[in-house]
């Protein structure tokens, strides 16, 4: 966990509200690992304004990416930043995504969910299938990192202005499915609103196999201190116990998590 | 700079520079070790504790407010003998006096609390929060009564040796007369502002934010308020006092010992720079240099009124 002062060096308007943001910020980058976010002290703020937490997008040598979609006044101040200035970032912080399948990795997007996901993709060290869901063709991402990457990408929009029409659990159940008739297990790994995360995770415990959901929660400390980011889990002998998001996860196994 | 003396003497814990942080911002030290040398603090005040493990408010437990925060995180925490076993190990290696905050629903419970503390080593010095619901006296805060405020001091008092100091609700028509009560119930030092009680409604859905509907307000919102509240206890004061509210950097800090306070605490601060109080003490003794002070104890009090 380091305090940076990183540069930008490159800032880019993705699709609709979307945004890619790349980070100068040496210790961060080179240690970051796929799951992790980083809190931002947003400029252009007044001085009380808390850090925004963001997952990784990528990290390559001493450069951090993010994505970001603009939600907010901080989302909305952030699209102001210009190459060259310098924002204050703290990370990596959290857990991060376990990176040993014990099956074939399905990963699941919803929205700017697809951030940690195409990090996971890259440091996964093989391929599988990515679907991505959104409301509409511009809420879905990075469809073209994982193909570069080998990855099989299904896409499902709300409105059907991409892929298929409806939610992602229909290419998801189809994907469990394909590979329950050749004998394959999967290892689930899903980011995306809590409606999704859930549906993912009672696929999981359907099929028996293993789903590492990122929770998105609002944050203050970013590091396990304040309690803002609670959240009720169960440990496997069955005892109840109170994780905080920000330092306990933000990745947890589907059967952890007491919706 | 090598003759500037920071130390102060807050009702017996001997801090090396006069600022800590405020209880619930700095969890138990270790969760900012990494990003801050927690031993340059002059105190650590931890997060509040009561007798037993206590699971806190749902969620939504914080919102953003222009100039702060409003919180009700609902005082979650292991429980006295989870906060030995778990955090004053860590806490012992920062070498730095740690001060307790401690809460519960009954004057037995503080008490028990207080009793239990006593004689863990490291630990040097308690925090009464007496501004959370007292369960059994009917919903009402220990701390804008000035007759429980009195009760509990004496009661905690008398369970312990370690210092005390209650933490004052802000929200009373004259601090002085809980200045005065806390004090003559044994009181070795008395630490204020608490957050200030405060409500968001979302208006699209007419629903208060908070899970809790209510909270406290924090940040530099809060900052006039603790100044004039301070400057208030400071005249009624025969004890140190530890003051808090809106302290973003020394300018704050350096106003709050002016006003009479004897040490400062940072809270809201250390989740937006988490090298707040590093930053303070720094700019403490630039701002004593400057002036041609030898000690942050010349400070206190030193406010023109003429």
């Amino acid at each position: 966990m380091f305090d940076v002062a990183c540069k930008v060096v490159r800032q880019e308007p993705l699709t609709a509200d979307y945004w890619s943001l790349e980070l100068e910020s040496g210790l961060i980058a080179e240690t970051a690992r796929p799951g992790q976010f980083v809190h931002v002290r947003v400029p252009g703020l007044d001085r009380a304004a808390l850090r925004r937490p963001f997952s990784i997008f990528g990290a390559r040598e001493n450069v951090l990416r993010l994505m970001y979609k603009t939600v907010g006044r901080g989302t909305e101040a952030l699209t102001r930043l210009r190459v060259g200035e310098e924002i204050q970032v703290i990370g990596p912080l959290g857990n991060g995504f376990p990176l040993e399948p014990q099956g074939e990795p399905v990963l699941v997007a919803g929205g700017y969910g697809v951030a940690p996901l195409c990090f996971l993709a890259e440091r996964l060290g093989r391929t599988g299938t990515v679907l991505i869901g959104g409301r509409t063709a511009t809420d879905v991402l990075a469809r073209e990192a994982f193909e570069r990457l080998g990855w099989t990408v299904k896409i499902a929009t709300q409105d059907g202005s991409l892929g298929e029409v409806g939610l992602v659990t229909l290419p998801l159940d189809r994907t469990l499915a394909e590979l329950k008739a050749v004998g394959l297990s999967a290892e689930l790994y899903a980011c995306g609103p809590d409606g999704m995360l859930k549906a993912v995770g009672a696929r999981a415990l359907e099929a028996g196999c293993r789903a590492w959901l990122s929770l998105d929660k609002h944050m203050v400390c970013g590091v396990g201190a304040c309690l803002a980011c609670v959240q009720n889990l169960r440990r496997p002998d069955g005892s109840m116990w109170i994780g905080r998001v920000c330092h306990d996860g933000p990745i947890f196994e589907a059967r952890e998590i007491v919706w | 700079m090598g003759e500037i003396d920071l130390s102060v003497d807050l009702g017996g814990v001997r801090m090396r520079n006069p600022v800590t942080v405020a209880s619930g911002t700095f969890g138990y030290g270790k969760e900012y070790a990494e990003l801050m040398d927690v031993t340059q603090l002059g105190a650590i005040t931890v997060k509040g504790i009561r007798l037993q493990p206590w699971p806190g408010n749902a969620l939504p437990r914080h919102v953003e407010v222009p100039g702060g925060m409003v919180n009700a995180i609902g005082l979650q925490g292991p429980g006295v003998d989870g906060f030995v076993r778990d955090y004053m190990p860590f806490l012992r290696t920062t070498g730095v006096p740690v001060i307790v905050n401690i809460w519960g629903t009954s004057v037995e419970e503080y008490a028990e609390v207080a009793r239990r503390l006593g004689d863990v080593e490291g630990v040097s010095g308690l925090e009464l929060n007496i501004s959370c619901p007292n369960v059994k006296e009917g919903g009402h805060a220990f701390g804008t009564d000035p007759r429980t405020v009195s009760a509990l001091v004496a009661a905690v008092r008398a369970a312990t040796r370690l210092p005390l100091m209650p933490k004052l609700a802000p929200n009373v028509p004259d601090i002085k007369v809980f200045v005065r009560a806390a004090q003559e119930a044994g009181a070795d030092a008395l630490s204020l502002i608490n957050t200030l009680p405060a409500m968001v409604i979302d208006i699209e859905t007419r629903r208060p934010v908070l899970a809790n509907k209510v909270g406290g307000l924090s940040g530099p919102a809060v900052h006039p308020v603790a100044v004039k509240l301070v400057w208030e206890a400071a005249q009624a004061a025969r004890v140190p006092i530890l003051a808090m509210g809106g302290v973003t950097g020394p300018e704050q800090a350096v106003e709050f010992l002016i006003a009479g306070a004897s040490a400062v605490a940072v809270g809201t601060a250390n989740f937006i720079d988490p090298t707040t109080p590093l930053r303070v003490i720094d700019g403490i003794a630039d701002y004593l240099t400057r002036h041609g002070l030898r000690s942050a104890r010349e400070l206190t009090g030193s406010v023109a009124m003429g």
